[in-house]
């Protein structure tokens, strides 16, 4: 049910603290995402449908058979000072899971600590912002989704395939024709950007860090 | 009702400007301002109302962990100032922030004079902030 035409991006911000929950949901909805907050990790999980010992089964048994998730998230962006699970933890638990692996990942952290910072990038991390965070910040996360929609539009078509008994043949042909041409147009730039990643990322990114004095 | 509003803002603004030439909040708090539009009229006087409800849990739980009898738990302490200091930076209330700061030096040398001390100065300092803005 509308898979096609999704204009907004669905980001997931989980942080324990309230003031910062507010903040960086004003900061996203400015942004135009659509915004769901969690105040903390396991919360996180759960909305993103992955029970804690669940790593490599993505049907589980309460959410819709074909996808992994109820609602789709396109990014999720984190704290990372949080009591029980950390910021880093969570960055963890995603990127190990194979239903959840390929959603970007944003840490914040209020203390500029290199080695933090290295290791969340390491882990993953696409980026990660100093708080208090800025809208210039998030105009840094554009291109992070663009990426994802262009592999989610991809794995969707591959789903849509799947799905066809269950949809009307004339649905499913409109839907059809809607991916393809939506995928002839990112196809290229999917490429690109395939190319550009490298397995392992071993240069430090220090994107959208200031150095707080 | 839109005039009381509108005056309500118009007071916030002004004496966010007093606040900011007497260094009580931030460019921070400037860019809270800056998030507040027709959609959510209300954004910075939620946040601050926020931030004060946060700040008094947190310096209830200081002020119940200096006054244990049985020795002082200096962690406990610590983690309430680090919440305290995350806030009051989000929202910009640097004075509070840079007492955070100083209070988390006390909390490693086990101060307990010390903390006290700047604990009362520091409250004074937050019923101001609490009155101008409200």
């Amino acid at each position: 049910m509308g898979m096609a035409a999704e204009s907004q991006f669905h980001v997931l911000a989980v942080d324990d603290s309230i003031i910062d929950r507010k903040l960086i949901e004003r900061l996203l909805k400015t942004s135009s995402y659509q915004v769901t907050t969690v105040d903390s990790g396991s919360k996180a999980l759960e909305f993103l449908g992955l029970h804690e010992d669940d790593t490599t089964n993505p049907s589980t048994p309460c959410v819709s058979p074909n996808n992994h998730q109820e609602v789709e998230v396109n990014l999720v962006i984190t704290d990372y000072c949080m009591p029980g699970m950390t910021g880093y933890d969570l960055l963890k638990k995603i990127k190990e899971s194979s239903s959840l692996r390929d959603i970007p990942v944003v840490i914040m952290s209020s203390e500029n600590v290199p080695s933090r910072i290295s290791r969340c990038l390491e882990e993953g991390a696409e980026e990660f912002f100093l708080k208090p965070v800025r809208l210039s910040d998030l105009n840094k996360l554009r291109p992070h989704l663009m990426k994802t929609k262009s592999k989610d539009q991809h794995q969707k078509q591959e789903k849509q395939e799947e799905k066809s008994a269950f949809q009307s043949p004339k649905q499913q042909q409109q839907e059809k024709e809607e991916h393809q041409q939506q995928q002839q147009a990112s196809n290229n730039k999917r490429k690109a950007i395939e190319e550009g990643l490298s397995p392992e990322r071993t240069r430090p990114r220090y994107n959208g860090i200031t150095t707080v004095v | 009702m839109d005039i009381v509003s509108q005056l309500q803002r118009q007071f916030i603004d002004y004496s966010a400007s007093l606040h900011h030439e007497q260094g009580f909040v931030d460019d921070q708090f400037t860019q809270l301002q800056k998030l507040q539009d027709e959609n959510s009229p209300d954004f910075v006087v939620e946040v601050a109302s926020l931030f004060f409800e946060d700040c008094e849990k947190l310096i209830n739980n200081m002020a119940r962990a200096l006054e244990q009898q049985q020795g002082v738990d200096f962690k406990q302490v610590d983690a309430s100032v680090h919440q305290l200091k995350g806030s009051s930076s989000s929202i910009g209330a640097v004075r509070v922030k840079n007492v955070c700061i100083s209070f988390r030096s006390f909390c490693e040398a086990q101060n307990r004079e010390g903390w006290s001390n700047s604990f009362l100065q520091q409250v004074d300092q937050l019923n101001n902030i609490h009155v101008i803005l409200w």
